[in-house]
């Protein structure tokens, strides 16, 4: 496993303490090592230089903040920098005032248009839309073939068109049928699925800006595989330059890549990444959210975004005391446990919140619990805290079988209930004690919520 | 300057000028080829020595490549030394260094495979992540055998993804050689187990087996590859005699964590690496030779039937300077 990018940031900046300002030097190593982690996870090189030339622009001059380690005060910068760079646009579709709406896929052979085709027909159905799908990749064999099969997996319509040859003027023609078929059946949306295409395969390259004169579509979409390496910029400048893209999806991101390609493609196309793809059912299409593959960019947990929707909702002042109270060695009591919970739900559902880990390295497993997390749950364990007296809260030790049967009356919940969040509590509580010692993330990997 | 690997000390700046960042980018990409070469003929014409900078620049060739930070650090590691010992003449010789440092590991990962037993056909399975050309490549390398006179039987074992099959099939119908199939969603195992059958009676002297695209983080589809071996060697002695991960040359680090994953679970012995006709360099093969051991035998060219190369790794190592 390789070390986290925020301990060796930790790391880098030790011998920063005290000192009041960052400067080249100081910030130096750190940004080295940023660099490297930037790099293995393919972010490409010149997009790499560029960005930390900025970071340190603006890293450089800096007071260091009372609250924060310089250390921490750098990753803000780095973050924020990064989420800037990727924006804050996400899955949101642009529609044709005049239906039907057509939606061009574009991107390089291999990438994921077909799955993509489909998932996007099905969450648009799912919109209560009603979108056709046409294939004309003539070229792949069997590709026209594969779509008509998703199609029908998902009961989206899809237009088949015949006489198909291996060549432009067909696909033209499958394109004008196809979207006079969109008119007479009175479809919405029109998805044209395409052969994938090298970015310097001048003759198909044409073939695409004739498609897009044909049908004239709202959204271009570049199908990009998150395993990108260094040439993501190569291929998307040029699908960009000329088919001026819409938009990027991202695909694959149930696999274990970093994703830098994403910073890479944004930054050349300057378009937003709109979905992401992970999995290979026709469901697995997701918003896009520039926190969540910022941390795993950089292999850190999404825990900044948490900490910072946190501030947002809580007084900070208490947040603060609770959390050095549960590092250090006086413990996370059940009353920070129970502010814990309402200030969750203050922020957001619990699902949301899970959402935020990535999904990679030890928080893999937990993403498919957020499912299973049950909210009303929430309610019940507050009320049991409720009905303990102040002395149990912050002594969970003392409460014995006697107590614990008291406990579950008074909240209406049963022993079994009451057991299982102390237990679930002990688990936290150490868990915490042991973060204030070592590094974060892996330790929550172990960790199960309440409610689950 | 690229901030050099091995943590170079000329911090020099050039100082911040607004154009936008997004604008400095795109600027920064038109100029992608000239960069190194620029230099290089630079320095050569003008046989100045070489500095940082030069080293820099390899860098930025190396990492543009994809061979990703740790092989670069290492490879460079060793030249830098020399480099500051004054030891490398000129920019030529520099260069000549480096590409046989890069030569030596994919030499020293060029195993050959095991042959099958005789009178049985040898088996090639074929697996990678999904969309990287395994298909494809199947279908080219079946036109190579069968340009080498050698029969060849195909197995549709990927019955998970849409009209996989009949993918195949098409290769099979454009190669003039025989599809085992079963229904789609059907069990791959059971499939192989038919394949396997057919060519050792019909005397095949290849069986290849396309199988389903899968990330390899997902346990249980790399447990099915590991049920497909076993069945393989049930029916077959020391099947299957290669496996074959296709590498999209596209592909960043990722391919590192593919090729081990892949290796643990499929016992991977060849690489091949496709779609080298794009402008991707497909350096990640030499991070994963030099990690792995595990050779490249073939190079994807294009979709057509004869764009399949047998790896060499002079030429590889040249075109990563182009
Ligand atoms: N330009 C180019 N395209 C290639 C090459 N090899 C494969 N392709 C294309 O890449 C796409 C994916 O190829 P497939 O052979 O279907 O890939 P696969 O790994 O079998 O895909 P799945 O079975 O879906 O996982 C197709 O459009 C192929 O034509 C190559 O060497 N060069
Ligand atoms: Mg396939």
């Amino acid at each position: 496993m390789f070390e986290n990018l925020s301990e060796k940031l930790q790391r880098a900046f030790k011998t920063l303490r005290g000192q009041a300002v960052l400067t080249e030097e100081n910030i130096g190593e750190a940004l080295r090592e940023l660099r490297l982690a930037l790099l293995e996870a393919d972010v490409n090189f010149k997009v790499v230089k560029e960005l930390i030339d900025h970071i340190q622009a603006k890293a450089v001059g800096q007071q260091v903040a009372t609250s924060l380690s310089p250390g921490e005060q750098v990753i803000k910068i780095v973050r924020d920098e990064l989420v800037a760079t990727l924006g804050t646009d996400t899955a949101r579709v642009k529609f044709a005032s005049q239906p039907p709406t057509v939606i061009l896929m574009a991107g390089l052979q291999g990438s994921g248009k077909t799955t993509t085709s489909g998932k996007l027909a099905n969450w648009l159905k799912n919109g209560g839309h009603r979108p056709l799908l046409v294939s004309v990749d003539v070229y792949r064999p069997a590709a026209r073939e594969q779509l008509k099969v998703v199609a029908h997996a998902i009961k989206a319509n899809i237009y088949e068109g015949s006489n198909v040859e291996a060549n432009t003027a067909t696909v033209e023609r499958l394109a004008k049928e196809a979207k006079r078929e969109a008119m007479i059946s009175g479809s919405d949306v029109l998805i044209v699925d395409t052969a994938g295409r090298l970015h310097i395969d001048d003759q198909l390259m044409d073939e695409m800006q004739s498609l897009k004169k044909i049908l004239n579509p709202s959204e271009i979409l570049f199908v990009a595989d998150a395993m990108t390496g260094q040439d993501a910029v190569r291929s998307a400048d040029e699908f960009h330059k000329k088919l001026s893209l819409t938009g990027v999806v991202l695909t694959k991101m149930d696999g274990d890549a970093r994703g830098g390609a994403a910073l890479s493609i944004r930054q050349v196309t300057g378009q937003p990444i709109k979905f992401i793809g992970v999995g290979e059912k026709y469901d697995a299409l997701e918003p896009f959210h520039p926190d969540r593959i910022v941390s795993r960019i950089l292999g850190m947990g999404d825990i900044l975004s948490l900490i910072e929707r946190a501030e947002q909702n809580v007084d900070k002042k208490k947040a603060q005391e609770m959390a050095s109270r549960a590092l250090s060695g006086d413990g996370f009591s059940l009353e920070d446990f129970r502010d814990q919970l309402q200030q969750v739900k203050k922020m957001g559902s619990i699902k949301n919140i899970m959402g935020m880990l990535p999904s990679i390295g030890p928080f893999a497993g937990m993403q498919k619990h957020a499912d299973k997390v049950d909210e009303k749950q929430i309610g019940r364990i507050e009320a049991i805290i409720s009905s303990m007296t102040a002395h149990e809260r912050h002594h969970h030790e003392v409460i014995n079988g006697s107590r614990r049967k008291r406990i579950a009356r008074g909240s209406g919940t049963s022993v079994q209930e009451v057991n299982n969040l102390l237990r679930q509590y002990a688990q936290m509580r150490k868990m915490f004690k042991d973060m204030g010692k070592a590094s974060f993330g892996r330790k929550l990997a172990g960790m199960k919520f309440p409610g689950m | 300057m690229l901030r050099s690997l091995f943590g170079g000390t000329d911090t020099e700046k050039e100082p911040a000028k607004k154009p936008g960042f997004f604008e400095r980018m795109k600027q920064a990409v038109t100029r992608t080829r000239e960069n190194l070469s620029e230099r290089i003929e630079e320095a050569v014409s003008f046989n100045k020595e070489i500095d940082r900078n030069t080293l820099e620049d390899l860098e930025a060739t190396l990492i543009g490549a994809d061979l990703g930070t740790t092989t670069t650090q290492e490879v460079l590691g060793k030249l830098r030394e020399k480099a500051d010992r004054k030891q490398i003449k000129d920019v030529e010789e520099l260069k000549r260094l480096l590409k046989a440092e890069l030569l030596a590991i994919l030499n020293r990962a060029n195993v050959p495979p095991v042959p099958a037993p005789e009178g049985m056909p040898e088996v090639i399975l074929v697996v990678g992540v999904n969309g990287t050309g395994k298909t494809t490549s199947i279908g080219k390398l079946t036109q190579f055998l069968r340009s080498q006179g050698k029969s060849v039987t195909l197995c549709a074992a990927d019955t998970f993804r849409a009209a996989a099959i009949e993918q195949l099939e098409i290769w099979g119908q454009r190669t003039g050689t025989e599809v085992i199939r079963t229904k789609a969603g059907g069990d791959p195992a059971a499939v192989l187990f038919d394949a396997l059958q057919a060519a050792t009676a019909r005397h095949s002297d290849y069986v290849i087996v396309d199988t389903a695209g899968r990330l390899h983080n997902k346990a249980g589809l790399m447990a099915e590859l590991e049920k497909m071996r076993r069945t393989a060697q049930r029916i077959v002695p020391g099947a299957p005699h290669e496996t074959l991960l296709v590498v999209d040359a596209t592909t960043g680090q990722n391919g590192l964590q593919q090729a081990r994953q892949f290796t643990d679970s499929a016992g991977v012995t060849g690489i091949v690496l496709s779609k080298l006709d794009g402008t991707a360099k497909g350096g990640v093969v030499i991070a994963i030779s030099r990690e792995l051991g595990l050779p490249v035998r073939y190079v994807g060219v294009g979709e057509k039937a004869d764009d399949l190369l047998r790896f060499v790794p002079e030429d590889f190592v040249d075109s990563l300077f182009d």
